[in-house]
């Protein structure tokens, strides 16, 4: 029964930040460099997201996530599809195991 | 009012539902390397959340209910070391609170083209996956019906999520070890599927991800992760206030 309430409370404090952005969006007009700042903010997102985390792959060995990683920029410079950067990365990371 | 749309037979109507196909198709297109990505991931929080403990159904309401995968494996996690239900909560907020950020960003692009209903229930389902896909593929932003391009990478993605937590709560024990491993690189694989593309029209885009890159090393050493995110990315955001020029944007 408490695990529902875990459940219960992780979803609202999830939830929330989710929508009210949706809802005060209107309420603001966006200045040119605020603008400007909420563009960029995917990239950055990305960035935060795969580094350092990414060599968390495999706890205490930093050099399979990064391997694993290398292998991602590899096939996505030469311009494979999304699904096959992902397949690649996959199967470096698990000949390395 | 199926009556009177089938009644006007006309070249207006055609159009019209042919653009919101249209758009399905692009989601549909769009939306797969997420599926392909949550899948494996989604299945291994399954078995990870049936070895703590958790009941199918329990495990399958986190991933309809929360559906924030980072957060669930904590959550999980957290469960089996018999945290309070408090710190889990405080927890799940710290680390979710980037969507807050995502979620305005987002919204920004759709304001004009989306209305406020829908722009809720899609916002319900950004995840940084979602997220990162939906604000890259801005171009669809400004089409007509864009909003069933976004529902669909978003309900695909919903989908692909709980159906997978519920196969990995079947699953147990059943996947080897080193296979279900070596799916932690499958979200990172992504994230850099995306970002490279981006990046080879525009250095400028790559500067801002490393300086989000280099303050989130920075504060992981001292603050939580959630939190660390969330200052990589607004601090990583901000500095293209100055590298953004007009072409990028």
């Amino acid at each position: 029964m408490i695990i529902l309430y875990i459940i219960i409370g992780m979803a609202v404090v999830t939830a929330l930040p989710r929508i009210i952005p949706a809802i005060i969006v209107d309420k603001f007009m966006f200045r040119d460099w605020l603008n400007r700042w909420l563009k960029a903010i995917p990239y950055a997102a990305l960035g935060a997201l795969i580094f350092p985390g990414i060599l968390t792959v495999k706890s205490g060995e930093p050099h399979v996530g990064l391997i694993g990683g290398i292998v991602a920029v590899i096939l996505a410079y030469f311009g494979l599809n999304i699904m096959f950067v992902v397949i690649g990365a996959i199967a470096a990371v698990y000949f390395l195991m | 009012m199926h009556d009177i749309t089938t009644l006007s037979k006309g070249y207006g109507t055609l159009t019209h539902d042919a653009s919101k196909t249209k758009m399905i198709q692009k989601g549909l297109q769009a939306g797969m390397p997420i599926v392909l990505g949550y899948l494996p991931v989604a299945v291994t929080f399954g078995v990870l959340a049936s070895q703590v403990g958790m009941s199918l159904t329990e495990l399958t309401l986190m991933s309809a209910l929360v559906y924030a995968g980072a957060s669930q494996f904590m959550g999980a996690n957290m469960i089996a070391a018999q945290a309070s239900a408090i710190e889990i909560v405080v927890a799940t907020f710290v680390l979710n609170f980037r969507h807050f950020i995502m979620s305005f960003s987002f919204s920004n692009l759709v304001r004009e083209t989306i209305p406020l209903k829908s722009r809720l229930l899609l916002s319900l389902g950004l995840t940084d996956e979602t997220f990162a896909v939906t604000s890259l593929k801005k171009e669809n932003a400004g089409e007509k019906n864009s909003g069933y391009f976004f529902g669909t990478v978003i309900l695909i993605a919903y989908l692909s999520w709980v159906s997978g937590s519920f196969i990995g709560g079947l699953l147990g024990e059943i996947i080897p070890e080193q296979l279900s491993q070596s799916m932690g690189i499958a979200l990172y694989a992504m994230f850099i599927g995306l970002l490279v593309p981006a990046v080879k029209k525009s250095l400028r885009l790559l500067l801002i991800a490393l300086v989000a890159m280099f303050v989130n090393l920075l504060f992981s050493q001292f603050i939580s992760p959630g939190w660390s995110i969330v200052l990589g990315t607004v601090i990583g955001g901000a500095t293209g206030i100055y590298f953004l020029k007009d072409e990028d944007l």
